[in-house]
């Protein structure tokens, strides 16, 4: 078997299949980035499973995943002020969290440089919304350089590491979710082993760094005059590729993956325009494209979710008094969803229905989608299981981001509003509010507990809020790859000091804490009955280990023995709790309404046990070794 | 070589991810340019997943148009049918894993399983060539394998042979489940 951590340390250059997101993690490693720090969220979190696959003791840098993406940020920020060139990574919507200092960071003199690697989500394939960060790049006047494909994104690392060290000014390199997964043969360079200095090299007198009274005014000046250089720096063809097409007088400026895209859908065509592809898009190349606009009679702006090329393209026309046509969004479905080929040949079929029509009808499939759903064993089903039980059917529930967002599907229903990470408990308090007769349960995992959940119950409990909050603790980050967490009592580097949640909770004041294992589902209802008869603030801990890490890592033993639970059919009265309100998808149902549990899926957590009325469940007598990567 | 475009799909959990890393490196041993593309996050919960694998040809992007994969293989019946509806290209194959992980509402009792003849039918209809695969296997883990099995046998990646996948999976595999799933590749 390849080892990934021996590839990514090998010194000289050579070649190999990866993912975009282990494209990036080679070009931290060649460009010298000392210092790495994220919080996880797809698409990036390959990029750590990359980094992390080097041992703690070998690794050229330093890596952490930090409580949240703000303080993420902070570390990396702050590394690179003391002269290591660092780097921050995170989803599109971390950067919501971390905004109140990434803004701040053109402002900062960092002599060590720091490039941020957003992972935005078109589509919004794994994440709440679709937002476009460009529009956060402008805002924090920091210049984005997007790439188009994995060998882009290794090229576009080592340019803006190089830029951000020489200006000493954040870069953004703006991924996309395909562009992180998408596979490919890589050429990587050579890269010398260099001990990271150990001499304090923060100096005070390099900045201002306290960006209050005037000196604010005065570094935005700086961050405004460094944002114009580097515009014109990356107005050049290392960034911007003409490709010529068969139709002189129509050109298409586009980026990143939809550039790659249209390439595709123009395979179809006989005919093609001519494409402008941009690798740098904010600021824009402005001598480049008004080069392009001047030599064509229409362009169309091929643009992905929001229209921040296009305003700026059709505002550089107006300025220069050109009469070029610019074609922009023409309708809703323009700023909706992921430009892939079939997205791109719809669009293209609007603007320029002769040159590049609609091709083949749309394939729509007959079945129902398969939507993501808990595990077999996930301690969340039970508790949602039964929590259902302990609420009327008039309560109000709060859902948070995690696993257990996914119990807001059938046949549970639980989490009825959900906004951002670590919002649950202030939403569910605004809820409370002149509300006398419906209950308000709010849910959160442990890892957004520590990450954004804090506030919000400090919050609940300086306000006396009333309501009950039930923290969903499996132990681990399970929904992103099962990062640790402050709770797990190891971090990215070896063990750590785990924070206990309920020393949290008390710490913080809070009177009312229930603890109880998930799988014990009698006791949960009551416990979460109790607290929701008491007025103000409570908490219920309802804990069990993530069953998929869990299995996961019993698999590896050579021990392991496979276990399941089979249904007695002598026995069994066909009720279907099993299958309908229990919901574990071991159960299958046939057409006669027989249950069968397929050995395929259970684990033999035995959770399911407790639910069946006339106890037709049992575990399984046979077991069986084995092993699997 | 003109390009030969595949889809493939299952149900999180089933190894797509593997099978598609597998059929990517293989095409790179035999020389072939290639690139590909999986889907990550929620969907590892249970939910569709699916690959694309593009090999030959100039490298565009990793993802395919609805309709226009030559080869389709699924790990899935229900989900067999849901990729062959949407990416199969009329006289391509499609390769299938004939097991059943029912979808939520066939649970609920809200709608009808995917019967294998269900997809047979809808081959016949869209022009498509069926191979439908069922192996008694060491483990349910290697029916991602036994898939890649049939595909070697009947040659449907062309360029790639068998000695190609044999390498992707010592690439890929840790020492103590490589000799069996090699067992499963090249068995019957």
């Amino acid at each position: 078997m390849k080892s990934l951590g021996e590839m990514l340390q090998q010194q000289g250059p050579f070649s190999e299949i990866v993912l975009g997101n282990t494209a990036l993690a080679r070009a931290m490693i060649e460009s010298g980035t000392e210092v790495i720090t994220s919080y996880p969220g797809s698409p990036t979190p390959e990029i750590a499973s990359a980094l992390l696959s080097i041992p703690a003791g070998k690794r050229p840098f330093y890596f952490e995943f930090s409580t949240n993406e703000k303080v993420a940020t902070e570390v990396a920020c702050g590394a690179s002020l003391n002269g290591h060139p660092s780097c921050v990574f995170f989803k599109s919507v971390g950067l919501n969290v971390a905004a109140d200092s990434f803004v701040q960071l053109s402002l900062m003199e960092l002599t060590g440089g720091l490039v941020a690697v957003l992972g935005d989500d078109p589509g919004a394939n794994s994440s709440q919304n679709e937002q476009d960060n460009r529009h956060v790049a402008r805002m924090a006047y920091i210049p984005v350089l997007e790439p188009s494909s994995p060998s882009e994104a290794y090229r576009y690392y080592l340019e803006a590491m190089a830029l951000s060290r020489r200006m000493k000014m954040p870069v953004i390199l703006r991924m996309t979710t395909h562009v992180c997964h998408g596979k490919e043969k890589v050429a990587f360079g050579a890269w010398e082993k260099k001990a990271p200095g150990t001499e304090p090299r923060f100096d005070s007198s390099a900045g201002p760094s306290v960006p209050l009274t005037s000196a604010a005014l005065e570094m935005k000046r700086r961050a405004l005059a460094r944002l114009s250089l580097a515009g014109c720096e990356m107005d050049s063809p290392a960034f911007c590729e003409v490709r010529k097409g068969s139709d002189s007088f129509r050109g298409v400026i586009t980026a990143g993956l939809p550039f790659r895209s249209l390439l595709d859908v123009l395979e179809d065509s006989e005919q093609s325009p001519d494409i402008l592809k941009l690798g740098v898009v904010y600021p824009l190349p402005e001598k480049t494209i008004e080069e392009f606009l001047r030599s064509h009679k229409q362009v169309k702006i091929l643009e992905e979710l929001d229209d921040v090329m296009e305003k700026e393209i059709k505002a550089l026309a107006f300025d220069r008094g050109m009469s070029v046509s610019i074609i922009g969004k023409s309708d809703e479905d323009d700023w909706i969803g992921e430009y892939t080929p079939d997205k791109v040949s719809e669009v293209m079929a609007k603007t320029w229905p002769d040159m590049i029509p609609l091709r083949g009808a749309k394939r729509q499939p007959s079945l129902a989608p398969r939507p993501p759903q808990m595990c077999p064993g996930c301690g969340h089903r039970s508790a949602f299981y039964a929590v259902r039980k302990a609420l009327a059917k008039e309560d109000i529930t709060v859902a948070d981001i995690g696993c257990h967002t996914l119990g807001f599907l059938p046949p549970y229903k639980v989490g009825e509003v959900l906004l951002s990470m670590g919002h649950s408990t202030g939403t569910g308090a605004g809820l409370s509010l002149f509300n006398k007769t419906r209950k308000v349960v709010s849910f959160i995992g442990d890892s957004t507990l520590f990450h954004a959940g804090l506030p919000g119950i400090v919050n609940a409990v300086f306000n006396n809020h009333n309501l009950t909050l039930i923290v969903m603790e499996n132990g681990t980050t399970a929904m992103t790859g099962h990062q640790d967490h402050p709770g797990a009592g190891r971090n990215a580097n070896g063990p750590s000091e785990a924070i206990p949640i309920r020393g949290v909770l008390e710490g913080l004041g809070v009177k009312s804490i229930r603890e109880v294992d998930a799988y014990s589902q009698a006791k949960l209802i009551e416990l979460v009955k109790e607290a929701n008869a008491e007025e103000g603030f409570s908490v219920v801990i309802a804990r069990h280990p993530c069953m998929l890490k869990y299995t996961r890592e019993q698999q590896r033993s050579p021990d392991y023995v496979r276990k399941s639970v089979e249904v007695d059919q002598e026995k069994c009265d066909r009720l279907h709790v099993c299958v309908e309100s229990f919901g574990c998808p071991s159960f299958q149902r046939d057409e006669d309404g027989t249950v069968t549990v397929s050995p395929e899926l259970c684990i033999g957590d035995g959770s399911c046990i407790q639910t069946c009325p006339v106890k037709a469940i049992g575990l399984r007598k046979e077991s069986r070794g084995g092993e699997q990567a | 070589m003109k390009r030969f475009d595949i889809y493939m799909s299952g149900v999180g959990g089933q190894g797509i991810g593997l099978l598609s890393e597998v059929v990517i490196r293989a095409a790179d041993h035999a020389g072939l340019p290639v690139c590909g593309v999986d889907t990550h996050g929620l969907a590892q919960r249970g939910g569709m997943v699916e690959s694309f694998v593009r090999i030959g040809g100039e490298v565009t992007t990793p993802l395919v148009r609805r309709g226009a994969a030559s080869l389709v293989m699924a790990l899935e019946r229900t989900e067999a049918l849901r990729a062959l509806e949407a990416y199969a290209a009329p006289g391509g194959v499609l390769l299938f894993y004939d097991t059943l992980w029912q979808p939520l509402d066939v649970r609920l009792g809200k709608a009808d399983a995917v019967s294998t003849e269900d997809v047979e039918e809808a081959c016949r209809r869209l022009n498509v060539r069926h191979i439908t695969v069922r192996r008694e296997l060491p483990d349910v883990r290697m029916q991602n394998v036994a898939l890649l099995s049939r595909a070697v046998k009947e040659q449907l990646i062309p360029g790639v042979e068998l000695e190609h996948y044999r390498k992707a999976l010592e690439d890929l595999l840790p020492e103590r489940v490589l000799a069996e799933n090699l067992k499963v590749l090249e068995g019957n």
